[in-house]
C-alpha cells in the first residue's frame, strides 16, 4: 500500500512537467500548429526559470518567468509559421538547436563556467488540509507542490474552454477547416497567434516547474526528450485535456518506476531503467494510435488566397 | 535557374545575418567581435592543423547530413542520427576491437560495413514502425536517441569495459581497422574519403536509381505514387536504412579514425548538427557539403576562439541556430510577394496548386 | 414583374491578375425577389466576380451598389454584415463539429465568452423552421447527406441576415430529387423577396430556375436577358462563342470481346457498411461504357477496385480473363491497363517534380526507360518529347515543374502518359473536370480515337450530358449498386435521373 502511494506521488509529480506541456500543446495543436520545438521551449523555460527565481528568491516568479518566456519564443514561432508560413516541423527543429546553444551559452555566462548545475529556491509541498490524510490517494493527490494542483486544475478547464466558449470553437474551427473559418469571418491569423502564445506560456511554464518543482537546479540538456515525450502524450491521449493527463501519468509511472527501483537498489543497470520512460513512448506510439484523429488542418499554414 | 540561383542567394545573406546577429551576442560579452571572429577562422583555417581540424569535424558532418536528406527524400523527417551514430560506433568497436589477426585491407571494411549495419538496424526500425503502426518517426526517432546513448553507457561500464576496468570505455581499436591519418601533423584520415563516397552514392542513388526515383515520388506524393502501381511502405522503410546506415558511419569514422575506442558521448552533438546540414543544404549533394564545411569550421574554430578570445564555445551554437533560423525564414521570405497580391481562385489538392485556365 | 427594385449592381467590374484579365467591365444587377443566373463555362470569371462581391477580392476597377448606396467589401466579414449570403460549391462548413456549432461559428453571442449552445440550438431550430427546413443541430455536420450540408449553409447565411443569397454550382453534387427541392426551397425564399445569384454552367437548369441570366465568357459579359423562351443552343452559343452542336461525333459501335468483366463485387468499409453492392458488368473491345451517378455513390470505390488500389471483398474482377483480385496495382498496369484518375494532381501527379518524371511514373523501372535499376534519362527526354509533341502538350521545356502547367495541359500530359502504349483498358473518372471547352472536346477525340482502336472504355463522370452523347451503353450508380445499365438512345435524362436517385426501371 506505502509502495502504491508512493508511487503514485511520484507518477504525478514526475508527469506534472509533461502534462502542463502537453496541454500548452493542445493548445496549439487544436487550432492546427505542430510544435516541434517544444523542446527547446522547455529548456529556456527551465533556465530562466531559475534564473528568476535566483533573482526574486521566490519559485513562484520563476515560473511566472518561465512561462512568460515561453510566451516571447511563442511569439518568434507564431511569426515564422503563421505569417512567414514556414514549414513547421523544421522550424521547431530549429528551434530546439537555438535552445540548447542558447542556453547553454547563457548558463556559462551567468552561471558560471562548467555545466556544474546552478540551483534556486525550490517548491515546497503545500499539503491540503484533511485531504491529505486520505489513505494512498490522500498522499499522492493532496500533497503535492502548488503547480501542481495548477495543473490538474487546467485540465478541466481547458476543456470547458474549448467546448463551452466562442473562443474555443473559434480555435476548433480554425484546426479543423481554417477555410471555413475564414468565409465565417474569423481571423484565422490572429487565432492561431493567440493558441501559440497560451500555449507557448505553458510550455515554457513545464520548464520552469521541471527545473524548480522536480529538481531545483539548472543543468544543461535536462529536458532530456521531455518536449517530445509531451508530444507523444497528445496523440496518446487522442487531443483532449482528460487524455492527455491520463497518458502523462502513463508516462509519469515509467519514471516513478525507475526512480523506485534505483534507490531500492535494483540489480538492473540504471541505464536501462533509465531507458523506461522512452521505450514506454515507443510502444504507445506502435500499439495505440491509429483510431484518434489530429485536427485536420495539424501543420498546414494557412493561406486565403487560395479557395 | 532562376530558382537555384534565388535559393542560393538567400543562404549566403541569411548566414551573413546570423554571423552579424553572433557579432552583437559576442560584443555583448565584452569581447571584440573581430578578435573573435579572428580567431574562429584561424582556429579553422590558419594552419595545417586548423585545415586539417575542419575536414576532421565535417566528415562525420556530410554523413549525418545524409542522414537526415535520405530521409527526407522519402517524406520522413528523420532527428535519429545521433542515435543512429551511437549504435554504428558501438559496432564498429566490437568489430574493430576484436579480430586483431585480420589484413587492414579486410578489417577496415568489415568494421565500416559494421557500422553502417547498426546504423541502418536503428533507422530500419523507425521505418517499421512508421509503415506497421504509423508511428510518428519524429518521436520514435528522439526516442531512440536516448536509449542509444543509455546503451553505449551501459556497454562500456560493463560488458564492453576495457580491463582493468577504471575508465568507462571500451578496449582500444585494433592497428587493422583504424582509419590510417592522410595529413602528417593532423587528425585528418580516410575518413573523409568515406563520407565523400557516401555523398557520390546519396547523388546517384537519389538522381540515378530507380529506387531513388521513387523516393521522390514517393517523398513528394505518396497517393500518386501508389496510384503509379509504386510500394511507399518499402520505399520509406528502405529511406530509414539507408539514412540509419549513414548515421552509423558517423558514428563509425569517429571511432575507427579519431576517437580510437568507444566512450559515453563521444559525439558532441553531430547528429543534430547534420540536421542543420541538410536543412542549410536543402538536401541537395553540393549543399551538404557546403553546410557540413560551414559547421565544421565553426566547431573546429570555436575551440580556438575559447581558448584565445575567451568566448565561450556555446556561442557557436547561438551562431549555428541563428544561420539555421535565417536560413528558414530566407526560405519563407517569397511569401511576401505573393501577399496582398491576389491571385485567381486555385483548387488545392495534392501536393500543390495549379492555376486553371482563365 | 412589370415593377422591380434593384438591390444589387456591380458596375463596371474588371479585375486584373497577373497576365490574366478575369473580369473586364462587367456589369451585373440583381433586382429584388428574383433568380438571376451567371451562366458560364469554368474559367469564365464566374468565380471572380463573386469573390469580389464576397469581399475576397478587390476589383482593379469599377465599383459595388448595395440598395442605392456604394459599398466597398474589404474582408468576407464586410460581405457578411452587408447581408450577402455565399454558399460555395465546396461547403465551408467543419466536418467534426456539429450543425448549432457551425452556424454560430463567428456570431456574436449575448454572454461572450460563453458559448451557450443550448440556447443557440433552439433558435436555430426555429428559425430554420420559418424557413421549412428541419435540421438537427446537434449532428456533426461530417454525418450529415450532402443534400442537408447545403441546407445548413443556406441557413447559415440566411442567420447572419443574408438577404442576397449567393449559391455557387449548387446543383453539382445533388441528385435530381434533391435539385428539385434546392429549387423549391429557392422559389420560397425568392417569395419571401430573398434575391438569389444563381451560378453553374448546366443551361438546363439555368433555363429552368431563373428569371434572367447573364453569360460570361472570357471575363466579359456576354449578355444578359430575360428568361422568356430562350433556347438551350442560343445560351450555348452564348458561353462558347460558336455555334455547338451537344452531339459528339462517332463511329457506331461495334464492340467487341469482354475485356473487362466484373461479378458479384462487393466492398464493405471498415465497420461493415457496403460501399460496392453485387456489381455486374461487362466492357468490350471498342466500347465506351459510360458510369453515371452522383458523386460518392461508390465511383471512386469501384475504380479503386478495378485498378487494384482496394481489394474487393467479394466477387471476381477479370481483365481479358485474367483475374485482378489479388494482384497488385503495378501488376494490373502491365496487364495493359490506362488509368485517368478524377483528382489529377491528388493522384495522377506529383507536381513539384518536373514533366519527363511524371511522365515515366508507371514504366520507369522497365527497359527501355531503365536498365538494371538505373534510369536512362537520355532515353526518357526523347521519348517524352515525342509523346508531349503527340499529345500537344503545350510547354517549353520538359524539366519545369508539372505546377506550372494549365489543367487542360496537365490532363493531356496525363493523357500522353497513359494512352502512348496502346493499352487494353482504359479507366477514366471526371476525366473533363475543370477543363475549358478546347481541352474537353480534345479529351473526348482522344478517347474516341481509343475507341476506334479497340480500346475498351470505362468513363465514369458526372456529367449526364456528356456521357449521353458520349457512351455506348450507361451504368447508373447508386450507393455502391448498379441500378441499370442502358442505351443512351433508348432512355431520357429523366429516366436516368430516377436511377440516380435509387429507382429501378
Amino acid at each position: 500500500m506505502e509502495l502504491l502511494s508512493y508511487l503514485l506521488a511520484t507518477d504525478l509529480r514526475m508527469a506534472a512537467p509533461i502534462l502542463i506541456a502537453a496541454l500548452g500543446l493542445l493548445f496549439m495543436e487544436k487550432s492546427g500548429v505542430v510544435n516541434i520545438g517544444c523542446e527547446g521551449m522547455m529548456l529556456f523555460g527551465t533556465f530562466f526559470g531559475v534564473f528568476f527565481a535566483r533573482l526574486s528568491g521566490s519559485p513562484w516568479i520563476g515560473l511566472l518567468f518561465a512561462g512568460m518566456t515561453g510566451m516571447v519564443i511563442g511569439l518568434f514561432f507564431a511569426f515564422i509559421v503563421v505569417t512567414l508560413r514556414a514549414n513547421q516541423i523544421v522550424t521547431g527543429i530549429a528551434l530546439n538547436i537555438i535552445a540548447q546553444g542558447a542556453t547553454s551559452t547563457l548558463n556559462r555566462l551567468i552561471f558560471g563556467v562548467s555545466s556544474q548545475a546552478a540551483n534556486a529556491p525550490g517548491f515546497e509541498v503545500v499539503p491540503i488540509p484533511l485531504l491529505s490524510k486520505i489513505p494512498v490517494i490522500g498522499d499522492s493527490l493532496f500533497n503535492q507542490m502548488g503547480p501542481i494542483y495548477l495543473a490538474l486544475l487546467l485540465v478541466p478547464l481547458i476543456r470547458w474552454f474549448m467546448m463551452k466558449t466562442t473562443m474555443g470553437l473559434k480555435i476548433r474551427a480554425v484546426g479543423e477547416h481554417p477555410h471555413s473559418a475564414d468565409t465565417a469571418g474569423i481571423n484565422v491569423r490572429s487565432v492561431r497567434y493567440g493558441s501559440i502564445l497560451a500555449g507557448s506560456f505553458l510550455v515554457g511554464a513545464a520548464g520552469g516547474f521541471l527545473s524548480l518543482g522536480i529538481l531545483s537546479l539548472f543543468s544543461e540538456n535536462m529536458v532530456s526528450g521531455r518536449g517530445y515525450i509531451a508530444l507523444a502524450v497528445i496523440i496518446f491521449g487522442k487531443w483532449n485535456s482528460w487524455g492527455v493527463l491520463a497518458a502523462a501519468l502513463v508516462f509519469g509511472l515509467g519514471d516513478a518506476v525507475q526512480i523506485k527501483m534505483q534507490t531500492a537498489g535494483s540489480s538492473i543497470p540504471y541505464q536501462f531503467l533509465m531507458m523506461l520512460p522512452y521505450i514506454l513512448t515507443i510502444l504507445a506510439l506502435s500499439g495505440f494510435v491509429g483510431k484518434a484523429e489530429s485536427p485536420a488542418a495539424s501543420g498546414k499554414p494557412f493561406r486565403n488566397d487560395e479557395l | 535557374m532562376n530558382r537555384r540561383l534565388n535559393t542560393i542567394l538567400v543562404q549566403c545573406v541569411s548566414i551573413t545575418v546570423a554571423f552579424a546577429l553572433g557579432a552583437v551576442v559576442i560584443k555583448m560579452i565584452g569581447i571584440s567581435p573581430l578578435f573573435a571572429y579572428g580567431a574562429l577562422l584561424n582556429g579553422s583555417f590558419g594552419s595545417i592543423n586548423a585545415i586539417g581540424e575542419t575536414l576532421v569535424k565535417m566528415t562525420p558532418l556530410i554523413l549525418t547530413g545524409l542522414s537526415y536528406a535520405f530521409a527526407a527524400r522519402a517524406g520522413l523527417i528523420n532527428i535519429g542520427a545521433e542515435g543512429q551514430l551511437y549504435v554504428g560506433g558501438i559496432l564498429a568497436t566490437l568489430v574493430g576491437s576484436n579480430f586483431a589477426g585480420l589484413p587492414m585491407i579486410i578489417h577496415v571494411p568489415f568494421a565500416v560495413a559494421a557500422a553502417f549495419a547498426g546504423g541502418a538496424v536503428w533507422g530500419g526500425l523507425v521505418g517499421l514502425l512508421k509503415v506497421k503502426f504509423g508511428a510518428n518517426e519524429i518521436i520514435t526517432t528522439v526516442m531512440l536517441n536516448y536509449i542509444a546513448i543509455y546503451l553505449v553507457s551501459f556497454l562500456v561500464t560493463g560488458p564492453m569495459k576495457a580491463p582493468p576496468g577504471t575508465m568507462p570505455e571500451s578496449r582500444p581499436i585494433v592497428d587493422s581497422a583504424q582509419l590510417v591519418r592522410i595529413l602528417p601533423g593532423t587528425r585528418l584520415h580516410i575518413g573523409i574519403f568515406i563520407a565523400l563516397l557516401a555523398l557520390l552514392f546519396y547523388y546517384f542513388f537519389i538522381f540515378k536509381m530507380r529506387q531513388g526515383y521513387e523516393m521522390r515520388v514517393v517523398g513528394n506524393n505518396m497517393e500518386s505514387a501508389r496510384a503509379a502501381g509504386m510500394r511507399p511502405q518499402r520505399t520509406m522503410v528502405l529511406a530509414m536504412l539507408l539514412a540509419g546506415g549513414m548515421g552509423g558511419l558517423a558514428g563509425g569514422v569517429e571511432i575507427l579514425g579519431i576517437q580510437g575506442r568507444l566512450l559515453q558521448s563521444f559525439s558532441p552533438g553531430y547528429g543534430f548538427d547534420g540536421i542543420a546540414v541538410a536543412l542549410v543544404g536543402v538536401n541537395n549533394p553540393v549543399g551538404i557539403v557546403l553546410g557540413a564545411l560551414l559547421f565544421g569550421f565553426l566547431r573546429a574554430g570555436g575551440n580556438r576562439m575559447q581558448l584565445i578570445a575567451q568566448v565561450p564555445v556555446s556561442v557557436i551554437y547561438v551562431v549555428q541556430g541563428l544561420v539555421i533560423t535565417f536560413v528558414i525564414i530566407g526560405q519563407n521570405l517569397h511569401v511576401f510577394q505573393k501577399v496582398g497580391v491576389n491571385r485567381p481562385f486555385r483548387r488545392k489538392t495534392g501536393d500543390g496548386p495549379a492555376p486553371e485556365v482563365l | 414583374m412589370d415593377t422591380y427594385e434593384t438591390v444589387l449592381e456591380m458596375r463596371g467590374i474588371t479585375k486584373v491578375f497577373p497576365g490574366v484579365v478575369a473580369n473586364d467591365a462587367i456589369n451585373f444587377d440583381l433586382r429584388k425577389g428574383e433568380v438571376h443566373a451567371l451562366l458560364g463555362e469554368n474559367g469564365a470569371g464566374k468565380s471572380t466576380l463573386m469573390g469580389i462581391l464576397s469581399g475576397v477580392y478587390q476589383p482593379t476597377e469599377g465599383s459595388i451598389v448595395l440598395e442605392g448606396a456604394p459599398v466597398r467589401f474589404d474582408s468576407a466579414r464586410d460581405a457578411i454584415h452587408n447581408g450577402i449570403g455565399m454558399v460555395y460549391q465546396h461547403f465551408m462548413l467543419v466536418p467534426k463539429l456539429t450543425v448549432a456549432e457551425n452556424i454560430m461559428l463567428g456570431i456574436k453571442r449575448p454572454k461572450e465568452p460563453l458559448l451557450q449552445i443550448d440556447k443557440a440550438s433552439e433558435q436555430i431550430v426555429a428559425f430554420a423552421r420559418t424557413y421549412g427546413m428541419d435540421l438537427d443541430p446537434e449532428q456533426k455536420v461530417a454525418s450529415l447527406t450532402v443534400g442537408q450540408q447545403q441546407r445548413v449553409e443556406i441557413v447559415k447565411a440566411l442567420f447572419r441576415g443574408a438577404k442576397i443569397l449567393v449559391l455557387d454550382e449548387p446543383t453539382a453534387v445533388l441528385t435530381p430529387k434533391e435539385i428539385q427541392e434546392l429549387f423549391s426551397m429557392i422559389k420560397m425564399l425568392t417569395d419571401q423577396n430573398f434575391s438569389v445569384i444563381f451560378i453553374s454552367h448546366k443551361i438546363d437548369e439555368v433555363i429552368e430556375i431563373s428569371n434572367r441570366i447573364s453569360v460570361l465568357r472570357r471575363g466579359k459579359l456576354e449578355a444578359t436577358i430575360n428568361n422568356e423562351g430562350v433556347s438551350k443552343e442560343e445560351l450555348a452559343g452564348l458561353m462558347v462563342g460558336r455555334d455547338v452542336s451537344f452531339c459528339v461525333e462517332k463511329t457506331p459501335c461495334c464492340p467487341g470481346d469482354s475485356v473487362l468483366a466484373l461479378e458479384g463485387v462487393g466492398l464493405k468499409d471498415r465497420e461493415g457498411r457496403p460501399l460496392l453492392k453485387d456489381v455486374n458488368f461487362e466492357v468490350h473491345e471498342g466500347e465506351i461504357f459510360g458510369v453515371a451517378g452522383v458523386d460518392g455513390n461508390g465511383q471512386d470505390e469501384l475504380l479503386e477496385v478495378i485498378t487494384g488500389l482496394r481489394s474487393a471483398s467479394e466477387g471476381s474482377v477479370c481483365i481479358v480473363g485474367q483475374e485482378v483480385l489479388g494482384k497488385s496495382p503495378r501488376q494490373i498496369l502491365e496487364m495493359g491497363l490506362a488509368h485517368i484518375p478524377a483528382d489529377r494532381q491528388a493522384r495522377g501527379l506529383v507536381l513539384s517534380m518536373d514533366i519527363k518524371e511524371n511522365f515515366i511514373i508507371n514504366d520507369y523501372y522497365r527497359s527501355p526507360h531503365s536498365k538494371r535499376d538505373i534510369i536512362s534519362w537520355p532515353f526518357v527526354r526523347k521519348h517524352t518529347k515525342e509523346n508531349i509533341e503527340r499529345f500537344d502538350v503545350r510547354t517549353s521545356s520538359i524539366d519545369t515543374p508539372v505546377s506550372t502547367l494549365s489543367g487542360g495541359n496537365q490532363q493531356k500530359l496525363i493523357l500522353a502518359r497513359e494512352l502512348h502504349g496502346k493499352p487494353v483498358l482504359l479507366a477514366a473518372m471526371h476525366a473533363t473536370r475543370g477543363l475549358d471547352v478546347g481541352a474537353i472536346e480534345y479529351v473526348h477525340q482522344r478517347i474516341l480515337e481509343q475507341r476506334a482502336a479497340g480500346t475498351a472504355v470505362l468513363y465514369i463522370s458526372t456529367e449526364l450530358e456528356e456521357l449521353m452523347s458520349f457512351s455506348d451503353r450507361i451504368a447508373v450508380m447508386f450507393r455502391g449498386e448498379i441500378m441499370g445499365i442502358v442505351r443512351p438512345e433508348e432512355v431520357t435524362i429523366d429516366q436516368i435521373g430516377l436511377m440516380m436517385a435509387g429507382s429501378i426501371t
